[in-house]
């Protein structure tokens, strides 16, 4: 059993290397014991509306479920593997234009097959979330073979 | 009685009108989404990339790919029948219509996912069910398949907030 340091960086690592979160320039800024923190810069072709140049839900939703999993790999009873199952987004406000958005995911409970995760996802205006997630995960110990 | 319209002249004004309202979602553009039309129906088109992958070893499209994809085929089947009745009654000129012209967009108060099966990496398709469609709120609900209609691996709900019409 490798120790907690060693399981959140191989965590990390696996997270930053998925072929869609490079596409979004995502960074793992930080990982503990169940709660990652990711972010992703500002880019023209995330854009949803080009008359305010506002970054697509879409994109955040990316990033949420992308921290969401990273929260539940982290977590000390850890997944070996992970897919989301349900993620629900509330989007309160506009992403301001141009600011890296940052998403802090929290796994709060884990069963023998189910993560349950919360997220908020902010901008650099320091003005609340400009979103925030609960989504429910699988969890594959791969321990059935 | 009024003739009915030559057949190119209603293709141009819908199809023009849809690659309007498509072409001004950049993000759309990044993920390769597509639309395609049948009368006023919809069915979005997310043609597989390798950047869509979440998962390089099953392998499987990233969640949030497949969120994403079902956030803009409900955004766009809630628009395109926002406009219809303006585009077809001719108050919405086809000539003219650009990104910058056309009526704003939504904008999503909340999306829930329900992930049902792993999105295998080829096309996925997507088609929108305007639950309630008011002057301010909407309820939309959106599925997502890949190789068979009523097999689907991904489904949605959510609610969006109209945008204001002065005219």
């Amino acid at each position: 059993m490798t120790d907690a340091a060693d399981r959140n960086r191989l965590a990390l690592q696996f997270i930053s290397a998925l072929p869609h979160c490079r596409a979004l320039s995502m960074r793992v800024d930080e990982a503990a014991d169940g709660m990652a923190v990711l972010s992703m810069p500002w880019a023209e072709e995330l854009v949803g509306d080009p008359r305010t140049g506002v970054i697509h839900g879409g994109a955040i939703s990316a990033l949420m479920d992308t921290s969401g999993g990273a929260a539940v790999l982290c977590h000390p009873e850890a997944a070996v593997s992970t897919a989301t199952m349900d993620l629900r987004i509330d989007y309160m406000r506009a992403a301001t234009p141009r600011e890296r958005i940052t998403a802090r995911a929290h796994c709060h409970h884990v069963t023998r097959s189910v993560a349950f995760v919360r997220a908020e996802a902010f901008d650099e205006s320091g003005d609340g979330p400009v979103a925030v997630a609960n989504g429910a995960f699988t969890i594959d110990r791969g321990d059935r073979t | 009685m009024k003739r009915p319209e030559p057949i190119q002249v209603v293709k141009q004004r819908r199809d023009g009108a849809l690659a309007a309202l498509v072409g001004g979602v950049p993000y759309a553009r990044f993920l390769g989404i597509t639309f395609d039309r049948r009368g006023d129906e919809l069915t979005g088109v997310l043609s597989f990339d390798q950047k869509l992958i979440g998962n390089p070893v099953l392998p499987a499209l990233h969640g949030g790919v497949t969120a994403a994809f079902l956030e803009v085929t409900a955004i766009v089947t809630l628009s395109w029948a926002m406009i219809w009745d303006d585009l077809e009654s001719g108050r919405l000129d086809v000539e003219t219509l650009s990104p910058e012209t056309l009526p704003r967009l939504p904008k999503t108060i909340d999306f829930s996912v329900d992930y049902l099966r792993s999105g295998l990496p080829r096309d996925a398709y997507g088609r929108a069910r305007l639950n309630r469609s008011g002057r301010r709120y909407a309820s939309v609900h959106v599925e997502a398949w890949q190789d068979n209609r009523a097999r689907l691996f991904a489904q949605g709900t959510g609610h969006f907030l109209m945008p204001r019409r002065d005219a």
